[in-house]
């Protein structure tokens, strides 16, 4: 039901005389129940970009780019044009979009079955001709949305339903690093790696969109944010489970940083 | 007394805001939501003990938390 029918709850959200309203949703988010799995943090990474188009006054001439997998209905989230890419192919065609209309913000939402294992070459080659938009990529160590496979980014012990008995660097290789990757790239004027598994990681989170936001902006480069996200349902954990193993597992593999920064 | 606000079609009951907040006073309600969601509350009588930090807002995944700080009356500073 949308909020705004029931009188009850507006009559709540209507702060009394002596109180101000700290928490509301970013103007840029569709208000809409999201389809994302209980404790998936998918929705809080809509969140914070779409607190910082807010904040940057961008709603209006940004164009997003969805991609395949969890992060596909991004049409449905973020109140603004979007386009929807085949598999993997996000970053090329926000090559096009950005190149037909420079005047405008163009932004990429992925996870990493589609950035880091389909669309590779592509994620790679727009940052390293320094392609002027930003790429906001989810990390899960998972394929969420098709049933949990292994994704490059897995961790080597995981156990998905393509490596039964954990994920073994002899036959699989280690888990790719992104952020890092994408920072050797000349191209790429910003690159940092964030969680969202506490407030404080939360706060730096939406620093660094901000900043891989305003290097397009300013014309600098590619901007990448790495995001580590929980994925409890295919990791076969409840929601706090699933968060603590973001600071226990994730983060000793995917230090969190920003690897690049190139200044104005 | 500053207060929370859930959007009980929003919570899908994750409890992510319940193991944030530092005073503790986010629990499971014994009620559900449309989609089947054992939503959570904060009892009226715990209430006045929210300090309006907007931690559980901030982590909750779903947006289902609006946060409202009460200001503090004139003299006591803000």
């Amino acid at each position: 039901m949308n909020v705004a029918c029931d009188i009850e709850l507006q009559r709540k959200l209507t702060p009394g005389p002596d109180e101000t309203l700290v928490f509301d949703a970013p103007k840029s988010l569709v208000d809409t129940p999201m389809h994302f799995c209980p404790g998936c943090q998918h929705g809080l990474i809509h969140r914070i970009v779409a607190r910082t188009l807010d904040d940057m006054g961008l709603q209006e001439r940004a164009i997003a780019v969805g991609s395949v997998g969890c992060s596909v209905f991004v049409y449905r989230y973020i109140s603004m044009d979007c386009v929807e890419a085949p598999h993997g192919r996000a970053t090329a065609v926000a090559t096009g979009v950005k190149r037909a209309r420079p005047g405008n913000f163009v932004y990429t939402f992925q996870g990493d079955g589609d950035l880091a294992a389909i669309g590779t070459a592509e994620a790679i080659h727009a940052a390293n001709r320094g392609e002027r938009i930003s790429v906001i990529f989810v990390n899960n160590t998972t394929y969420g949305m098709t049933g949990g496979q292994m994704a490059p980014t897995t961790l080597l012990g995981q156990k998905t339903t393509t490596c039964v008995k954990g994920r073994e660097r002899e036959t699989a290789g280690a888990p790719i690093r992104m952020a890092e990757l994408m920072a050797q790239l000349d191209g790429v004027a910003f690159s940092a790696r964030v969680a969202v598994n506490s407030v404080k990681n939360i706060r730096k989170a939406e620093k660094a969109v901000r900043r891989a936001f305003e290097v397009q902006e300013q014309g600098l480069g590619f901007g990448f944010v790495e995001f580590l996200s929980t994925c409890p349902t295919n990791w076969r954990l409840d929601p706090i489970k699933a968060n603590e193993r973001v600071e226990t597992e994730m983060i000793p593999c995917f230090p969190l940083g920003v690897f690049k920064e190139m200044g104005e | 007394m500053s207060r929370i606000v859930v959007l009980e079609s929003r919570c899908k009951g994750c409890l992510l805001c319940a193991a944030q907040c530092p005073k503790k006073i986010i629990r499971q309600s014994e009620r559900f939501n449309a989609k089947g969601y054992k939503i959570v509350e904060v009892a009226d009588e715990d209430m006045a003990l929210c300090t309006g930090c907007a931690s559980c807002a901030m982590v909750c995944p779903d947006t289902a938390i609006r946060v409202f700080r009460t200001r503090k009356s004139a003299g006591a500073g803000e």
